[in-house]
């Protein structure tokens, strides 16, 4: 799903960092959205909303289509958010809880 | 309270050339962006472009980007701050936004907003699936972070963004399959369409997506004719194996701030629906406030940079630096705009600009 061969563009990315996305360990590069290091890795599933999956739509940080839980924190827009070493990413259900809430 | 002659709410290229514009007459400018770098969707555009000279036609937009931000960063009169998002415009211009997790307020003499615009949606059936991504979304993946959004797309929509980014899906090694268009014709340059049918992507005109089929993803389209009403023909439905859908029907303008500054705004669908009722130098009807790029009307990044300047010059003449160059700067870039905006193809824009 990388491209690493491209006829006008070279990429600069981060440095390689692992992180966790449900029971998984994942790598992406530092600093690029969690939205695309998941995608690299093949998740296009982020949430649950309503009983139906969805995935980002806009990639700038407008549509609220992407929320997942990162470190325990609901409702975080993946497709502007920088991956960093280390994050647990939760896939989300529903509209989150509060933070410092519970979710029942 | 923080105060600044002019702040400029977004920094693509609208807000970027209105920072330099303004700079130029002396004042001194803010401007705030909630990405952590300038340049808003030209970091993505990796096509070069038409127009002017002045607005560097011929050249990829991601270089455009490098240019700009350059130029502001040489520029002591500029102050920028990214990872910022401006929350609210409230009476005599206090700006209340949000910098390193922490509200501020500051005040300016004049405030532009270039906050540009947002993919528009398009209703048909599991829209919400994943794998149904906006065009600009599908830009951003590739283009930016080096990730294929898919292996085989179905694009949705024959304007200039749609071939465009189709093209850019091609030259990332991702197979379209094809460009379906409601309208009987295509509505992005001729150019573009022949370059993507030479690489052997069909575009299917008086043709719509119906169903998105999948049960966790995309996995497939459902197409089908529409008549002139845009109504789908019964039984000329048939499958595609697909994916990822991209859409590329259109931007809405992030016109939030403008209103509630308390600006005029209008509902004119040749300029992508809601916008600021503005005069000739980009000023709304709040006193104060000025608009360009695609919050003030839907166009492309060229006349983007162009209004940016116009609203740039225009503000920074409002606050007393009263140059006579200045107004004739102004003016050349007014009647810069209206050549770009003659011909055909600006046809579109010149009809609802009348309306406004």
């Amino acid at each position: 799903m990388r491209i690493t061969d491209h006829p006008v563009l070279t990429y600069d990315h981060g440095e390689k960092v692992q992180f966790r996305f449900e029971d998984k360990t994942f790598e992406g590069y530092e600093g690029e959205p969690i939205a695309a290091a998941l995608h690299a890795n093949g998740v296009r599933e982020l949430r649950e909303h309503h009983g139906r999956p969805r995935g980002f739509f806009c990639a700038i940080g407008n549509c609220s289509s992407c929320l997942m839980e990162v470190d325990g924190v609901p409702n975080v827009r993946v497709c502007v958010e920088p991956l960093k070493s280390g994050m647990v990413v939760k896939l989300q259900s529903g509209s989150g809880s509060l933070m410092g809430g519970t979710t029942k | 309270m923080k105060f600044s002659d002019i702040l400029i709410v977004g920094g693509g290229p609208a807000g970027m050339s209105a920072a330099l514009a303004a700079a130029d007459e002396g004042v001194r400018i803010t401007i705030m962006d909630r990405w952590d770098e300038l340049g808003g969707q030209l970091i993505k555009q990796t096509h070069r472009f038409f127009g002017s000279e002045k607005e560097h036609a011929g050249t990829r937009g991601i270089e455009i980007v490098k240019i700009l931000r350059e130029d502001i960063a040489k520029n002591p009169l500029i102050e920028v701050k990214c990872n910022t998002d401006v929350l609210g415009i409230y009476s005599d211009r206090v700006i209340a936004y949000e910098e390193d997790r922490l509200y501020h307020r500051m005040t300016a003499d004049k405030i532009i907003i270039c906050t540009g615009a947002a993919e528009k949606m398009l209703q048909f059936e599991n829209n919400d699936l994943p794998g149904v991504y906006g065009a600009g979304a599908v830009q951003t993946l590739m283009n930016v972070y080096g990730i294929q959004p898919g292996q085989k797309v179905l694009m949705i929509g024959a304007g200039n963004i749609g071939l465009i980014v189709t093209y850019q899906l091609l030259q990332a090694g991702v197979d379209v399959a094809a460009i379906v268009e409601a309208a009987p014709v295509i509505g992005g340059y001729k150019v573009h369409a022949s370059k993507v049918r030479r690489l052997g992507v069909p575009i299917y005109t008086k043709t719509t997506v119906k169903t998105a089929l999948g049960d966790k993803y995309v996995t497939g389209a459902v197409l089908a004719d529409v008549d002139d009403k845009f109504e789908i023909i019964p039984g000329t439905e048939r499958e595609i194996e697909v994916d990822t859908i991209c859409l590329s029907v259109g931007l809405a303008p992030l016109g939030e701030l403008i209103s509630q500054a308390g600006a005029e705004i209008r509902y004119i669908p040749q300029l992508g629906g809601f916008i600021p009722k503005r005069s000739e130098s980009m000023e709304t009807s709040a006193p104060g406030i000025y608009v360009a790029g695609d919050v003030s009307c839907i166009e492309e990044a060229t006349a983007a940079m162009i209004e940016g300047s116009i609203a740039g010059l225009s503000a920074a003449i409002a606050t007393g630096m009263n140059r006579p160059e200045a107004i004739e700067k102004r003016d050349e870039y007014i009647e810069e705009l209206r050549v770009l905006r003659s011909g055909n193809t600006g046809k579109k824009i010149r009809d609802g600009l009348a309306m406004l």
